[in-house]
């Protein structure tokens, strides 16, 4: 996946000023950066997602298998299915069961799958919940603790079996051991998954990350190797945020 | 140094110490507290007494002439004989009219407005002239009614006729109940919906509407007890007075409840005053039981969303 020269806009707020980026496959990226400096915003453009806000406006170009999903004959639904995302507080759907949400995203497509129980049982695994709710799977999705939860809306984005999981802060809302528990999985997930995931917390980036790249006022500042960025920063900037300088 | 730290916290101890205690003791201010309380619960029981007053008076009145009869008899030019079953009927017909016509287009108008208007000068015009509609006397729309559906669309002086005059009369209340709904749906169950690839028309049909079912539904339900009471409106469409036979279609003549009452209590006779108040009852049980079918409903359907 490869992004050139993303811009954002909220309303007349130019929040992301032309980000070139290219993410490799099958490995985790992370984004760090201060609050505001537009890391949310640059994943919410990897799946079309920045745009439903309204008065929200991108422009530039995100490669997808060599497809640019901005261009005039996408559909951006479509997108958002190759393209699945997590978000910062757990949202399952309260009106539906552990087994309805991971399936969620089937039935919202439209797609029946000829074996649904197959389904939920390899995303659950995948996600590493179903040892925990192999038996309670037609209890409420809200029943669940926080990192449950997470972990429930972790399965329901790969339930799709997406190309790319965008993570936006997915573990904000998280205490230390649910926190440890994500982070064990995205590090798992890697080897299926190209995996993008924004943390506020370099502790979190240094641990999971194969590279980083740190943002700042809505500009690239450096990217590369995560050994590198958090040992040998070439930019003062990055330098000072990682020692904790600034942010 | 010490010597100069330890004076400094020496001075500041006997500073506290000249200082009166904090003050925990009550202060002047319960007397207000107390009246102002009084008030409030004055406030309450005054409409409360005047609603069981109401009814009680007219309970009282009612008793002789409550009796299974009552509901199933046609009215009569001899009061004691006289009973409200072609009224019942054309209430019941009313509601269940009046509902399949509200409920669609309501939530059809709040939809709208809420998911797909884009915000901006006309939006906030119809928001406004619904705000409005709310508040227009139910007489206008029984004018409105009479012209469009009688005479317009010739439709008569039919239960249909009625029913879409009462239905244009709450669109506005079943659109406001239905738009607080929407809203209490938050934005972060929508974005999950769109993430995975559901455009909006999904998104409202399996996350939204299911969770905002039990608001609107309970919106809906008070807005036609609401309507039940209507009486101004259907007697400007026509609704007739004295109906000695059951509306068999929906474009058969027709009586309420509040026309049969309003009938009654501008006889002369006295006996067909306690027929009136024997109405007042049965009318103000159904709204009492509408009500309380809302709150059953909404507690129900609640209980199957999870927070």
């Amino acid at each position: 996946m490869r992004a050139e020269n993303i811009h954002a806009w909220f309303g007349p707020t130019h929040a992301l000023k032309g980000v070139t980026m290219s993410i490799v496959d099958r490995q985790v990226t992370a984004i760090i950066g201060p609050s505001g400096c537009g890391k949310s915003t640059f994943v919410r453009c990897l799946n079309r997602m920045h745009e439903v806000v309204p008065g929200a406006r991108v422009e530039g170009k995100v490669l997808l298998d060599g497809q640019n999903i901005y261009g005039t004959r996408i559909n951006p639904v479509r997108v958002r299915r190759h393209v699945g995302m997590v978000f910062q507080k757990p949202n399952p759907f309260p009106t539906m069961t552990i087994r309805e949400n991971v399936l969620a995203g089937l039935r919202l497509n439209g797609q029946s799958s000829s074996d649904p129980e197959h389904v939920v049982e390899t995303a659950l695994k995948q996600a590493a919940l179903w040892e925990e709710v192999k038996d309670t799977l037609g209890k409420s999705g809200s029943s669940l603790s926080g990192g449950q939860q997470q972990r429930l809306c972790i399965a329901r984005a790969l339930a799709l079996e997406p190309d790319v999981l965008l993570m936006d802060e997915p573990c904000s809302a998280l205490d230390p051991i649910a926190t440890a528990r994500i982070e064990e999985l995205v590090h798992e997930l890697s080897s299926k998954y190209t995996i993008v995931i924004v943390t506020h917390n370099m502790q979190q980036a240094a641990r999971v990350a194969d590279f980083t790249a740190f943002f700042y006022q809505g500009e690239i500042v450096e990217y590369g190797e995560t050994d590198v960025i958090f040992t040998r920063p070439q930019n003062q900037r990055t330098e000072d945020y990682i020692t904790g300088r600034f942010g | 140094m010490t010597s100069v730290s330890a004076e400094a916290d020496t001075a500041a101890l006997a500073m506290r110490a000249s200082q009166p205690p904090v003050e925990l003791v009550s202060g002047s201010n319960g007397g207000v507290e107390r009246a102002f309380r009084a008030i409030c619960l004055l406030a309450i029981l005054l409409p409360l007494m005047l609603l069981v007053l109401l009814f009680g008076g007219a309970l009282i009145e009612a008793i002789p002439r409550l009796s299974w009869d009552f509901l199933t008899s046609y009215p009569s030019r001899r009061a004691a004989a006289a009973g409200i079953l072609p009224a019942l009927v054309g209430s019941a017909g009313l509601m269940l009219l009046t509902a399949v016509m509200a409920i669609p287009v309501g939530l059809g108008a709040a939809i709208y407005l809420e998911e797909y208007a884009k915000p901006g000068k006309v939006t906030a015009l119809i928001e406004l002239n619904i705000s409005n509609l709310a508040g227009v006397p139910s007489i206008i729309y029984g004018l409105l009614g009479l012209e469009v559906f009688v005479r317009v669309l010739n439709l008569g002086r039919s239960l249909i006729a009625g029913a879409a005059t009462l239905a244009l009369l709450l669109l506005p209340m079943v659109i406001m109940a239905s738009r607080e709904a929407l809203r209490t749906v938050p934005r972060s169950l929508r974005e999950a919906c769109f993430a995975l690839g559901a455009d909006r028309w999904q998104t409202l049909r399996q996350v939204v509407l299911p969770m905002c079912m039990p608001g609107v539904l309970t919106g809906v339900i008070l807005s036609l007890a609401r309507a039940i009471g209507e009486t101004a409106p259907l007697i400007t469409i026509g609704a007739l007075t004295y109906v000695a036979f059951l509306p068999d279609s929906i474009d058969s003549p027709f009586t309420a409840l509040p026309i049969q009452i309003f009938n009654w209590v501008s006889r002369p006779q006295p006996e067909f005053h306690i027929n009136a108040a024997a109405g007042i009852v049965v009318l103000l049980a159904l709204m009492l039981m509408m009500n309380g079918a809302a709150i059953w409903l909404r507690t129900r359907l609640r209980r199957r969303i999870y927070w």
